[in-house]
């Protein structure tokens, strides 16, 4: 039986009287590109926390594959090959590009509670780091700390960080975010290059990049799933339009 | 600046570099050769020096490598003062083991508390481990028919080093035994923080949040260096345990925590050496001014301190390596 | 007659106000800010001295230093905050700590300079000694005033929060500091007059310590270590939480060192470990 590379069931999540979730049930088949959309505020960021474990859920449960991973703390998710990238930069300011992803791919090898040896000796992770950093064309900006890094640069290093995990789903959350028009582009096709394996959920708001990228699009307002569907479905929904030209607020 | 022209074991020589031996830290070492030459009336001091560089560095390991603000940290200094001493009371007096006694009680005192310690954060986490250390110290003070309370420990019998190398009381056996403990175990340290789990430590210090979302187990991460710091300040306790043949109970309180935060961040957290060069220049510094009114000293370090924040924030190293900077690119 | 336990009760209680009055603005600010002021209780000990000089040197009655004790700190302290701390707002724990680890240094020494340093001697007026006899308790009549002004301080402080606008505004600042600001609430100078009106009220604590735990150059640190833990257990930004915990605090020092004196401090520390450990906000903290 072939299980969804990502499922949830029945995921509910409040604070108090504000309900950020009620009721989400999405299906991710391996290998395919969604593009979850919705308004500000819709809940969107609160559901990729709900699915990392960053946030715990109040009902429902979460799936990776066939294993039920709702109990799991959010290092133990990542290790079972779920990754997520952050909407606001969230980097090791100090530490170099290469230092960063050089830590992930450690932490995945198991490797990173080793205090007897120089880190230098470890030439696997290192180059294994320079390789994913090279082909999101950071290998020559690498050395620098990650601070003096240009704000484009920096979010191809949230994506390179998340790649060091060798995740199976990636969950990305406003990749190009805060970047200039111009830069986005170069965001996109690193998106665009990554596996065929890789299931890919990414949170957007233009258009365009989603409707290029996306083989399945869910719309969210308000903490529910208000419509999911191919784009060509999505676009000609009438709901979906007036949700986003603001006529409906909440479903 | 100019472009790293890439080949293909650039990457691996770049961290290799890192880590390299420089001169300045051979200069730095053999500089503590010298007391023995130019200054040999003040080698209890200098022994003093040492072992307080090597209690501040196991405090550098937790606060400027991963971030833990403790208040109490004087407790695994004292615990392993205590250790040793009490050991040496009962009648195992032998120097080297006796270090390791007091280094195992008080990593797994360590050990234990680190639990409490990795799950908390911020003023939580502060009170904690001020707390932990204050407890500690009441107990060593209710228990003295153990610890001898505030008059300190009694009866102490430490046997000469490998049988020759007597405690005697011109701090010659002191300084060398200190210097050589406190080179070994910076040379661990050392070692340490080049290696991947030293990476792992800064990450935690850098950005703790993103460190679950690479998989990291930051707690686990936590508990382990708690413990080898514990270890390494119960080794400093248990060295001044047996050079002065006594343990007052002033090792265990927060002004010994205190001062230990002040060193540290005087010369400079995260950067290996900080520890040791702000207990150097703390430590002489009040040795120079004992003379004067205690009250006088209070008011110096307290405007050295407010000094120190908000135009050295980095200690003295940090402010070497700003200029060296700005010098280089000049 | 009541058991003797309602006579410890009693004590703890007025203790328990003590370490109130001296609390409450470190907690508000703390949750205001998120400024370690490690300071607090140094601008205590100066509401303690200003008593002390004005009642020793220019014969002024006990009653009349205590909006003194409170005026003269919470300048001091305005003072303090536009120099010093409010550079230190974005900065780390550590640099706040020490930062006023070193203002409280500096005080100590200051104090010990003026004032030497023994226990320094306070004439409290003749109303305000002794004890009368209450259903077989000896009630003293300082402690009784304590717990008056503690609770008078208390309601107006409660009042002043719940049925001002600048109470409102202050709330808002607790509760969520980027929301406020965003809704165009004054933070900045909300919490310089915050900070200014705890400080004072950690004056007057200061100088109404006097006759209860006594005064010398030490104070600064002696009770900030409670102060803290009343802070902490009680939960940042809440005047109910400190209140509370100053209150258990309060009585389990009395009754501990009553009933079990071998144990000591020991006990309040442990209260406050197993309060942290199973509730690390606070009893009454947000998370």
């Amino acid at each position: 039986m072939n299980a969804p590379a990502l499922a949830t069931r029945m995921l509910e999540k409040s604070f108090g009287s504000l309900v950020v979730a009620r009721d989400i049930e999405i299906e991710l088949p391996a290998g395919v590109r969604y593009a979850l959309i919705g308004p500000n505020g819709a809940g969107k960021t609160t559901l990729i926390n709900l699915i990392t474990g960053m946030l715990a859920p109040d009902a429902g449960r979460i799936f990776l594959g066939s294993e039920d991973i709702t109990a799991l703390e959010p290092q133990e998710r990542v290790r079972r090959g779920l990754a997520r990238t952050f909407q606001i930069n969230t980097l090791f300011a100090g530490l170099s590009a290469l230092e960063a992803v050089t830590l992930a791919v450690n932490e995945r090898r198991g490797i990173s509670g080793e205090f007897w040896r120089n880190l230098s000796v470890h030439r696997e992770s290192i180059d294994e780091a320079y390789d994913i950093l090279a082909k999101l064309r950071l290998g020559d900006e690498c050395y620098q700390p990650t601070r003096e890094l240009p704000y484009g640069r920096q979010r191809l290093l949230e994506i390179a960080l998340a790649l060091a995990t060798r995740p199976k789903v990636l969950l990305l959350d406003e990749p190009a975010a805060g970047v200039p028009h111009e830069e986005s582009g170069e965001i996109f096709e690193a998106v665009a290059g990554l596996s065929g394996d890789l299931t890919l959920l990414f949170i957007e708001h233009d258009m365009n990049v989603v409707f290029r990228f996306a083989s399945r699009i869910i719309v969210m307002v308000g903490g529910k799933i208000f419509a999911q569907g191919t784009p060509e479905e999505i676009a000609a929904d009438p709901g979906v339009q007036e949700v986003y030209l603001g006529k409906r607020k909440h479903v | 600046m100019a472009a790293i022209t890439h080949t293909a074991d650039a990457p691996q020589r770049y961290l290799a570099a890192q880590t390299r031996w420089s001169h300045l830290e051979t200069a730095f070492w053999l500089a503590t050769l010298l007391p023995f030459v130019l200054f040999p009336s003040y080698l209890q001091l200098a022994h003093q020096v040492a072992v307080t560089a090597l209690f501040v560095l196991s405090l550098d390991l937790i606060l400027g490598y991963a971030g833990i603000v403790s208040l109490g940290h004087a407790a695994f200094f004292g615990l392993g003062a205590y250790a040793t001493g009490i050991a040496s009371v009962y009648g195992w007096g032998e120097p080297i083991s006796g270090l390791f006694i007091g280094a195992v009680v008080a990593a797994l005192v360590g050990y234990a508390s680190s639990f409490v310690i990795a799950r908390f954060r911020h003023l939580t986490l502060i009170m904690i481990t001020l707390g932990l250390g204050l407890l500690l110290h009441e107990v060593a003070n209710k228990a003295h028919w153990l610890t001898g309370g505030s008059d300190g420990l009694q009866g102490m019998n430490i046997w000469p080093i490998f049988g020759v190398y007597d405690f005697g009381l011109w701090g010659y056996t002191a300084y060398t035994y200190s210097l050589i403990v406190l080179f070994i175990f910076f040379l661990m340290a050392r070692r340490l923080i080049h290696s991947p789990f030293g990476l792992a430590l800064r990450g935690i210090r850098e950005n703790d949040l993103r460190m679950p979302a690479i998989g990291a187990p930051s707690r686990a991460h936590i508990r382990k260096i708690y413990t080898i710091s514990a270890f390494m300040a119960g080794i400093a306790g248990a060295v001044t345990a047996q050079a002065t043949g006594t343990v007052a109970l002033d090792s265990l309180g927060f002004e010994h925590s205190a001062d230990a935060l002040i060193m540290l961040v005087l010369g400079g957290a995260g950067r290996l050496y900080g520890g040791l060069i702000g207990a150097a220049v703390f430590l002489v510094a009040r040795d120079q001014f004992s003379d004067i009114n205690p009250q006088y000293w209070y008011f110096w370090i307290g405007l050295l301190l407010i000094a120190v924040v908000i135009f050295l924030p980095n200690g003295i190293l940090g402010g070497l390596s700003k200029l060296t900077a700005r010098w280089r690119r000049s | 007659m009541l058991p003797p336990i309602f006579g410890v009760l009693f004590d703890g209680l007025a203790y328990g106000m003590l370490l109130f009055l001296l609390s409450v603005g470190l907690t508000v600010t703390l949750g205001m800010m998120n400024f370690v002021n490690l300071a607090h209780c140094a601008f205590a000990m100066l509401g303690g001295f200003v008593t002390v000089a004005l009642t020793q040197e220019f014969d002024w009655p006990f009653l009349a230093t205590l909006p003194a004790a409170f005026i003269v700190t919470a300048l001091v302290s305005v003072l303090f905050e536009r120099v010093l701390y409010r550079r230190l707002y974005r900065a780390s724990d550590l640099d706040q700590c020490l930062l006023t680890i070193g203002i409280a240094f500096m005080s100590i020494a200051t104090a010990a300079y003026y004032f030497g340093t023994t226990p320094q001697p306070l004439d409290v007026p003749d109303y305000l000694r002794g004890s009368f006899d209450f259903m077989g308790l000896n009630i003293g009549n300082y402690r009784l005033f304590l717990v008056v002004t503690g609770l008078v301080t208390t309601v107006v402080l409660v009042a002043a929060l719940e049925y001002t606008r600048f109470g409102a505004r202050v709330r808002a600042a607790v509760d969520n500091q980027r929301m406020a600001r965003g809704l165009g609430i004054n933070v900045d100078g909300a919490f310089a007059l915050t900070f200014a009106l705890g400080s004072g009220l950690a004056g007057l604590g200061g100088a109404l310590a006097i006759e209860i735990v006594g005064l010398d150059h030490w104070f600064a640190f002696t009770y900030l270590v409670f102060v803290l833990i009343v802070v902490s257990v009680g939960g940042l930004g809440s005047i109910i939480g400190s209140f509370v915990a100053a209150i258990m605090i309060g009585v389990t020092d009395v009754a501990g060192k009553y009933y079990v004196p071998e144990l000591g401090a020991f006990l309040i520390y442990l209260v406050m470990l197993a309060v942290l450990m199973t509730r690390p906000q606070g009893l009454f903290g947000k998370r």
